[in-house]
């Protein structure tokens, strides 16, 4: 049997940290040719960071990686290639304007005598790639030709045109169809034939026991376990993702929930999201989970103006608002803070008050006329109550770390006495400190009665800090889940689909 | 010691005094080098320190700075506007049509300003409406404003403007103070007041730091750039009255490649040209100084062609200079 055979790839106590984050403690992976290893954990697990060790992108600080026993050190991207790992990643940077065999061999690409490219025989090799790979088109053609999934086939073939012994498939479903995916099923058992060890990361439970011989799972940076699929059940496995000892205090709540302050009914987006209902009471903190991809974000930002929902009606104290822009959602007292902090939350270039005060002007100006005095006043008032780290406040607020930006975010939004405020992904990215202010800071806001919808990932934070929790996945609100019912478990089970366990008894 | 939790952390408004700050703005760099070129040109020339050649040499510089100024809010804002000087010649041809069937002063002036904002809003419309961006769509425009000029005027040229016309152009308000000056100190005011003490202002700086955050922040960012395009189409009206009136007669050809020095004119007056930052003294400077080269190499009898070479070296060498002072302090700093 195969799995007596020694490891192709075998990392052995990886650590990696990152300042402020030990985002890998002493993990290791076995890879094995000819087998499909799951790697499953939550988001933040250190799955990605793994990926990057592994492709040479980061070194780690302790640990060693062996090829066929042998210990090697990656410099760089293009060593771990050397080596025959090969990633296909989310998002592969291809290029649209070149054709489907410049892309695959570019960097590499075969030349002639002369040194130019030699383009009959790059056409040639990337035939038997892609003929290998099934995939049905031309290498002549412009790569803006083809749909999202053949260009998804030609990251493949990319990916394998180094010859590769190892390969990486990062969430390679997430984009596809039911039909693309079986496709790409096919494909896996194709290279698994060529005896090519994979390492196949999902978040998708039925992918992971239809596609997968191992699994390995990873939880806060730390090895959990590993083993054959065929001696696990998805309930395991998803204990042992989510099994944690919670290590960060949240702030104690008195829920004082009262009359309903926002309702939508019907909220729909041709491609995003469709059917959202629910309902949000004033000083109630209401969570939305899900997996990347599920809607979420795209669903807050159609709240917040940015997008228009083509179906939908939005009530706020009870009478209907219509939405068309983040400025009649503010004048309404809807307020969001992005994910994208550096992009679509701070401004960049202007100093911390003037961010503060950007959506407030019309308070702290005269006519439309600038009063400074006024602006400084609100803009320190709500820095100081935020405990902002800053020099001053004229200083730009591009200079201030990531924890204090978005706690000028954060102010600017609050300084606008809002009713509702949307937060996406409040703490992605910033440190433990920083974290435990924004949870104390919201659980202060609920207090005082603002209504606030938290986005986020976190399973101990959604479970930690919400009231109640809406669970979406491919764009539909899937359960709606609050006190005994909100589990990691039950998060996770909703979040991916799986059915539970009565379900499965009665089938 | 008590709870430290009450105790907040104070933050100051300001690092540094306004009076520091302003000492080490482009716009004090800018200003010694304006004075520098005056002391220079008053030592070379002897007719340049003389009331009435001033007074003329300020034509140099009104008519471009009034567009400059509605210029530096759109690039401050992100976008530009390359067919300013296409909608004068448009409104210049559109005046001399309507001066041929008799139209009086007060007519030509509202037609002069109505051309000017309908092209403002025709950029406006693709670029804010469309979403297109504004290089493109103003290159094109560039083409099609002059183009309609030159099918209504082909190798002719208007003439026959009402005499008080000559007013804006020609005419002095007291001593040596002409219209066109008094209209430039007036705009610059309007513009300086809009972009530093205003909402608008603010919105347009915001916009331009980072247009997807402004709009996140409530912003309506395609209404100001709107706004803005009209503005442009706007002073460029009121340019084209001013410049018609001052020659007298419209051809097709009338204020050709000025949009270039306008933009000159505002990124030697320190506006960012990726938007973002800037100020209208700086830009007040830039015309001055832009001013005074021109003149005094005018009065040495410098021909048009090396003249305009001064000034490409004057906006690279401004530009480039504290760029270079900081790399070399840098490069001391180490080791």
């Amino acid at each position: 049997m195969t799995e007596r055979a020694p490891p192709v790839v075998s990392m052995d106590a990886i650590t990696k940290t990152f300042p402020g984050v030990k985002a890998l403690d002493q993990v290791r992976l076995d890879l094995y040719a000819g087998q499909v290893t799951a790697l499953v954990g939550e988001n933040g697990a250190g799955k990605s960071t793994t990926v990057k060790i592994l492709t040479g992108i980061y070194q780690p600080d302790g640990g060693t990686i062996r090829i066929d026993g042998a210990p090697i050190k990656f410099a760089n991207a293009n060593a771990a290639g050397a080596a025959g790992i090969t990633a296909i990643h989310q998002e592969t940077v291809l290029f649209d304007e070149l054709s489907v065999a410049e892309n695959i061999f570019i960097g590499h690409a075969p030349r002639t005598r002369l040194g130019l490219i030699d383009t009959a025989e790059m056409h040639r090799a990337a035939v038997r790639l892609l003929d290998s790979i099934g995939a049905p088109f031309d290498p002549r053609t412009r790569l803006r030709d083809l749909g999202i999934a053949n260009k998804h086939l030609v990251a493949i073939a990319r990916a394998l045109s180094v010859d590769a012994r190892v390969v990486i498939m990062d969430e390679p479903t997430a984009a596809l169809s039911h039909k693309e995916i079986a496709e790409l099923y096919e494909l896996v058992e194709t290279l698994k034939a060529q005896g090519k060890a994979i390492l196949f990361i999902s978040h998708k439970f039925d992918e992971i026991f239809h596609i997968a011989d191992r699994y390995a799972v990873f939880r806060d940076g730390a090895f959990v376990g590993a083993g054959m699929i065929a001696d696990i059940d998805e309930d395991a496995l998803v204990k042992m993702m989510v099994g944690r000892t919670v290590d960060h205090i949240f702030p104690e709540r008195q829920p004082n929930v009262a009359e309903d302050v926002l309702q939508v009914v019907g909220y729909a987006h041709p491609t995003e999201f469709a059917d959202i209902n629910f309902t949000l009471k004033r000083g109630e903190i209401l969570g939305f989970y899900g997996l990347v991809g599920a809607g979420r974000s795209e669903f807050m930002q159609s709240l917040f103006g940015i997008t228009k929902p083509s179906k939908g009606v939005c009530k706020i104290n009870g009478q209907i608002k219509v939405i068309r822009s983040p400025a009649d959602a503010v004048a309404n007292g809807i307020v969001y803070v992005p994910e994208d902090r550096g992009k679509q939350g701070a401004v960049i270039g202007l100093p911390i008050f003037q961010n503060i005060t950007l959506p407030s002007l019309g308070r702290t100006s005269r006519s439309g006329f600038l009063q400074l005095a006024e602006e400084f006043k609100l803009a320190r008032d709500y820095a100081e109550r935020l405990d902002l780290r800053a020099a001053s406040l004229d200083q730009d607020v591009g200079n201030l770390s990531g924890g204090n930006q978005q706690k000028v975010v954060i102010a600017k939004w609050l300084a606008t006495q809002p009713q509702v405020i949307i937060l996406d992904e409040p703490t992605k990215g910033i440190d433990i400190g920083s974290k435990a202010a924004v949870h104390d800071f919201m659980a202060e806001l609920a207090a005082q009665g603002l209504s606030v919808i938290m986005v986020s990932s976190e399973i101990p934070e959604v479970i930690g800090m919400s009231d109640r929790v809406i669970v979406m996945r491919d764009g539909r609100i899937e359960a709606e889940l609050a006190d005994d019912a909100l589990t990691p478990e039950t998060l996770v089970r909703h979040a991916a689909g799986i059915t539970t366990p009565a379900q499965m008894e009665e089938a | 010691m008590t709870d430290a939790t009450s105790q907040t952390r104070h933050i100051p408004d300001r690092l540094h005094s306004r009076l520091y700050a302003t000492l080490r703005s482009w716009e004090a760099l800018l200003l010694a080098v304006a004075v520098a070129i005056f002391i220079v040109n008053s030592f070379t020339s002897p007719y340049f320190l003389n009331a009435w050649n001033l007074s003329d040499a300020t034509f140099n510089f009104t008519e471009k700075a009034m567009i400059a100024f509605a210029m530096a809010l759109l690039i401050i804002a992100g976008e530009i506007d390359l067919s300013v000087a296409s909608i004068i010649a448009l409104a210049s041809t559109a005046m001399g049509f309507a001066a041929q069937y008799g139209a009086g002063t007060p007519e030509l002036v509202i037609i002069g300003l109505t051309v000017g904002l309908l092209c403002g809003a025709f950029n406006a419309f693709f670029v804010t409406v469309l979403g297109l961006p504004s290089i493109v769509v103003t290159i094109g425009t560039m083409s099609l404003f002059r183009g309609i000029s030159f099918i209504i005027l082909g190798d002719g040229a208007y003439r026959g403007y009402p005499a008080d016309f000559a007013w804006f152009g020609q005419g002095y308000v007291f001593w040596v103070i002409t219209v066109e000056m008094v209209l430039f100190v007036i705009i610059a005011v309007i513009y300086g007041v809009l972009l530093h003490k205003t909402n608008f202002g603010r919105a347009v700086y915001a916009i331009g730091n980072n247009p997807t955050g402004a709009l996140f922040s409530g912003i309506r960012v395609q209404r100001v750039k709107f706004i803005l395009f009209l503005l442009t189409g706007l002073m460029s009206g009121v340019a084209a009255i001013c410049l018609t009136s001052r020659l007298g007669s419209t051809r097709p050809s009338i204020a050709t490649g000025m949009e270039l020095e306008v933009v000159t004119m505002v990124v030697l007056g320190g506006v960012n040209i990726l938007g973002g930052s800037g100020s209208i003294p700086g830009v007040v400077i830039a015309a001055f100084v832009m001013g005074l080269v021109t003149f005094g190499l005018g009065l040495l009898n410098v021909p048009g062609i090396v003249m305009s070479i001064f000034i490409g070296l004057l906006l690279i060498g401004v530009i480039a200079l504290p760029r270079l002072w900081t790399m070399i302090a840098a490069r001391r700093a180490k080791p």
